[in-house]
């Protein structure tokens, strides 16, 4: 193996390459061989170097770190002169920003910015000095010794940070309103029952890196003047609970937690709560409810919970990746975080990325960023080479996205324009043999099975529309079933007590609006496009392809399956239960879907 | 523990933190991290992490720290397992069953030389 003495890696990434990456790489090999370097100094082409805030086309310079940015082809030859032949950096390309280096090999994967999960898989979660090496509680050190309360909540402010639970409320806002509300006693809440399908960035964080969750919270409760907090985990979550009980018990042997909060006059305890597996609990009035130990129905607002909350005080509540936010923001300053994500949707978010991509996942990336980067560059690609048909964002109540959008930005009012929302971060990609009838009535069971049953809109009509979308897939659909639905979205949407019922219609109005074909596919012409609705399709054997080996007639559970040894066999579609059996085992590919 | 009063405190015990992680790379201690989060654990992790320590025990091995932690973030090659010999570069280990653990224990922890074929690319 050839040795060289240097390393230039060049940025390739799809931003760096319209603004001329390949012209620079040429430039420098030419230059290379101009000056008898070629063999000792390396070009390799790499992905987005350092911060992502940086201008491209950038390069960096290997062993010695140098990065240099906003270059062009010309600029090239006094660079490789300088620096490659003389030794001397040129600082008029050099970066000032120091290049994010990550320690952590090979776990984020370009376009990923890890914030809120920088410690996770890095610290160990049962001790509270890992955390402290990281620089945990500094920021709850810097609140108590130096800022005053509406000093914090005016950092959180101009952060821009706003709720990642789903809605996007302005998380400064919120404080404002509960430290405004006057009242002796006040609460800070976290609401940790995460239960969208598929979700698990809460888990991620509770489970990896619960300190910033309880130092957030008591940052919180600083500026609000909250004196006890809770944190509302459902009880899916042993190993979240007991993280968090064990960090809760440490924060409190260091004195983070308890009386006079690292010797000042500030005092905040915290509790965890379990949930018992109500979905509906994870909107708050509905889990306010469920701490003061009632049934878990959601109340109506207002009175919002920053006027009367947990019973009946004043109280805060968040999402367990707002508050995780909290200590960055306050450590690193707001400017710093309003400088990642978009005008009006700062920062970072986390996804849980799922489906038909090659990575799964979970996954942190600075809010603006396309749907297609999400798709393509961070989660890989369509699994199998199949082609891209849609993306489900933001859970059961959010929408199903298709290709048209998928140049859109990732922030919180292009989402709600577009008929999705952010949600808690479910992001659930499907290829081009999903059916979107058949995913409309997953959500909408879903959806239905957790319906509380507290408001009739959202108890009749989410059941009326399961029924008809169970009916579609069946192929008994009939010609009025599609303005009936449309109707009952409008009307559930509207009506409904609580965010459950409001955003239970919308991926059935979502993928009537983008996906309408399919619909009228499934009534008029009884036929499933995508070959998914059992009801609607058949197996067949090719009979060109046979062999007649009886492998498919053996593994049939229903011997649905005739015909004899080396000869064509036979699938009697009335006794066949679709199950795909045959499909998986034939070695001839002789099986398809009609 | 004393409760920490003021942020000069907190300082020193961040700094105090640190050189602790500071002198077990310097004095050349091998670490092993198990990733146990939900996803790990679901993946078998417990069973390596046990494999792992039995090992160690079964060859009297002295020095070596095995330590937990949470997800990476590469939930397809859980369980994933983390090695560090003193001050060297950390490698990390993908989809570990209890084989490949006591493969990797005796290669690469004891042995010193990367098991290549089962490092997570990046």
């Amino acid at each position: 193996m050839a040795f060289y003495r240097s390393h230039i890696l060049v940025s390739v990434d799809p931003q760096c390459l319209a603004k001329g990456a390949h012209d620079i790489i040429d430039s420098l090999h030419d230059e290379l061989v101009y000056q008898g370097l070629i063999d000792e100094i390396q070009v390799l082409e790499t992905s987005r170097l350092g911060d992502p805030a940086s201008e491209g086309p950038d390069l960096m310079v290997y062993p010695e770190g140098v990065h240099y940015i906003n270059l062009n082809a010309d600029d090239i030859p006094f660079l490789v002169e300088e620096h490659f032949l003389k030794g001397r950096v040129v600082e008029k390309f050099q970066s000032t920003k120091r290049a994010v280096v990550d320690e952590e090999l090979g776990a984020p994967k370009p376009k990923e910015m890890r914030v809120v999960l920088s410690n996770c898989g890095k610290i160990d979660p049962f001790n509270i000095e890992d955390y402290i090496a990281e620089d945990g509680y500094m920021a709850l050190a810097k609140v108590v010794s130096e800022m005053t309360p509406e000093g914090v909540i005016d950092e959180v402010l101009q952060s821009g940070l706003r709720g990642r639970g789903g809605a996007g409320f302005p998380t400064g806002k919120k404080w404002q309103f509960a430290r405004q509300n006057p009242g002796e006693v006040k609460y800070v809440i976290c609401n940790a029952d995460e239960g969208d399908p598929g979700a698990f960035m809460n888990r991620r964080v509770l489970e990896s890196d619960p300190h910033a969750v309880v130092e957030g919270m008591t940052i919180a409760a600083y500026a609000i003047g909250a004196t006890q907090g809770y944190i509302y985990c459902r009880a899916e979550y042993p190993l979240a609970v007991k993280t968090l009980n064990v960090a809760i018990q440490q924060a409190r042997e260091f004195g983070f937690l308890g009386k006079n909060i690292l010797g000042s006059d500030f005092s905040f305890d915290l509790e965890v709560r379990m949930g018992a597996g109500a979905f509906v609990c994870g909107e708050e009035t509905a889990l306010m409810n469920s701490i003061e130990g009632r049934r878990g129905e959601p109340r109506p607002r207002p009175p919002f919970p920053a006027v009367r909350g947990l019973w009946g005080k004043p109280s805060n509540i968040n999402n367990v990746e707002t508050y995780a936010n909290v200590p960055r923001i306050v450590l690193r300053g707001a400017e710093w975080y309003s400088s990642l994500g978009t005008e009006t949707s700062k920062g970072t978010k986390t996804f849980a990325l799922a489906g038909d991509v090659v990575n799964t996942g979970l996954i942190e990336v600075p809010l603006g960023i396309t749907i297609r980067e999400v798709v393509y560059d961070v989660g890989g690609g369509i699994k199998d080479g199949k082609g891209f048909k849609a993306v489900q964002i933001g859970g059961p109540a959010g929408g199903c996205l298709p290709t048209q959008y998928l140049d859109y930005p990732i922030d919180y009012e292009s989402l709600r324009s577009a008929g999705a929302m952010m949600g808690s971060g479910g992001l659930v990609v499907m290829d081009d043999e999903t059916c979107m009838v058949d995913i409309a009535r997953f959500f909408m069971d879903f959806i239905q099975d957790e319906s509380c049953g507290k408001c009739v809109p959202c108890r009749v009509g989410t059941r009326r529309m399961l029924d008809i979308l169970e009916r579609i897939c069946d192929g008994k659909g009939q010609e009025s079933d599609i303005d009936t639905l449309e109707e009952l979205c409008r009307e559930v949407g509207s009506t409904s007590l609580c965010g459950l019922g409001q955003g239970a219609p919308n991926p059935v109005a979502t993928t009537l609006k983008y996906f309408r074909d399919e619909y009228e596919a499934h009534i008029k012409e009884k036929r499933c496009p995508a070959k998914v609705c059992k009801a609607l399709i058949e197996y067949v054997i090719k009979p060109d392809a046979c062999t007649g080996c009886t492998v498919c007639a053996r593994n049939c559970p229903v011997n649905a399956i005739t015909g004899e040894r080396r000869s064509v066999h036979h699938i009697d579609s009335d006794i066949c239960i679709r199950c795909g059996i045959c499909m998986q085992v034939c070695n001839f590919n002789a099986i398809e879907i009609h | 523990m004393d409760k920490v009063k003021s942020l000069e405190d907190l300082k020193r015990i961040r700094e105090e933190a640190l050189k602790k992680r500071q002198a077990k790379n310097v004095s050349g201690q091998k670490e092993i991290v198990v990733g146990m989060g939900t996803v790990g654990i679901a993946a078998g992790a417990r069973q390596t992490l046990k494999a792992i320590l039995e090992y160690i025990e079964e060859h009297n091995l002295t020095d070596i720290v095995v330590r937990q932690t949470g997800n990476i973030g590469l939930d397809s090659m859980e369980p994933i397992v983390q090695v560090s010999l003193g001050e060297g570069e950390k490698v990390t280990y993908g989809k570990v069953t209890p084989e490949i653990a006591r493969q990797i224990m005796a290669e690469h922890v004891v042995g010193g030389s990367v098991v290549k074929a089962f490092v997570v690319q990046s």
